[in-house]
């Protein structure tokens, strides 16, 4: 590990702390205009589309062309587990099994 | 803390841990999913255990583990990082309420360990914050037992995770188990038909400005998908949608 990385793990570290405390750091109310807290509910959801989507449909760096990509099927599974469960019990740990039992056969047996 | 007598011999932390226990099938699979998958994305084995010890967060770990595989500026994953934890923010609000009676250290240290699934068990058992301080110590062992618990499974899954993904070869593609983990959570964020426009442009703005370099693609997405929002938000349809 060289002193970049020491440094961004330091700095995640840091963000878990800043961020899950954000609002009781200080003694004092911090100001916070209303249309900052309407866009803070948004983010969440944008970061994680934004990493996640290009990890399903990007390949060599640029939107795939081939319906031929195990990736595409193991997600649609994971998202059709989930949504036929309406999020209750272990929906989330669902998603992932479901997914990995359709992704793993096409990407390990057929090669896509 | 956990390791303060006067948290850990109370009634209520037990009480914690128990509800704890109810989802602590989820939080062993997923902790081992995500070392598997911090693993087999390339990030090597001392990187993945720093990673777990120092971050103790699921989706910022699953989310930063790709752009440190491909070694993004610091900037980028720290700020990706945080846009992804923000929902922690908006618990912290919420939580302010129950440990303005704490010392800084005291808040600091606990809320470092509310994760999603603390803060949902804890703001269910507690819908009210109380006044008294017989009643605030039994919300704070609560808090340290439940949370205790999760961070004990959460590191020794994990840790089993990047042990025995050295033992799986990478071509199997057991890493996609981390992307399937933040499509779950991706579905359960979309709770408002907002968040679901959200989700749309930002996915869309991340593919579409993907040949920028530096990752930072991911960063003109959430500011895309916010601005979005927040425009669609005044318009008749936006009202109705937010809700």
């Amino acid at each position: 590990m060289d002193t970049v990385q020491a440094l961004t793990l330091l700095g995640l570290g840091a963000i878990t702390l800043l961020t899950r405390c954000f609002f009781f750091i200080l003694n004092r109310e911090l100001p916070f205009p209303s249309w900052a807290q309407r866009g803070l509910q948004y983010a969440p959801i944008a970061a994680l589309a934004a990493v996640v989507v290009p990890e399903v449909m990007v390949s060599h760096g640029a939107l795939i062309t081939t319906w031929q990509d195990a990736r595409l099927y193991g997600a649609a599974a994971g998202v059709a587990y989930y949504l036929s469960r309406r999020g209750q019990g272990q929906a989330v740990l669902g998603t992932i099994v479901v997914g990995m039992a359709v992704y793993l056969p096409l990407h390990m047996g057929w090669g896509w | 803390m956990f390791f303060d007598p006067a948290n850990f011999r109370h009634p209520a932390f037990r009480e914690g841990m128990t509800d704890t226990l109810k989802v602590s099938p989820g939080i062993w699979a997923w902790g081992l999913m995500t070392g598997v998958a911090m693993v087999q994305a390339g990030l090597g084995t001392e990187v993945s255990v720093w990673m777990t010890l120092l971050v103790y967060g699921g989706s910022a770990q699953l989310a930063a583990t790709p752009l440190l595989a491909v070694g993004a500026p610091v900037w980028v994953v720290l700020a990706t990082a945080f846009c992804v934890n923000l929902r922690f923010a908006v618990f912290s609000l919420h939580l302010r309420g129950y440990l303005m009676a704490w010392p800084r250290w005291q808040r600091l240290s606990i809320g470092y360990l509310v994760a999603d699934l603390n803060y949902v068990q804890f703001v269910q058992r507690h819908p009210q914050a109380a006044k008294d301080p017989a009643g605030q110590r039994a919300e704070m062992a609560y808090l340290c037992g439940n949370c205790f618990l999760s961070w004990l499974g959460w590191q020794v899954a994990s840790l089993a995770g990047i042990f025995l993904a050295s033992q799986v070869p990478m071509e199997w593609g057991l890493g996609f188990a981390g992307v399937l983990a933040l499509v779950g959570i991706l579905c359960s964020l979309t709770q408002t038909r907002l968040r679901a426009v959200s989700l749309v442009v930002s996915g869309a703005a991340a593919v579409a400005a993907f040949a920028m370099p530096l990752r930072l693609n991911i960063l003109v997405a959430i500011a895309a998908a916010i601005a979005v929002c927040l425009l669609v938000e005044q318009t008749a349809w936006g009202k109705k949608a937010a809700a």
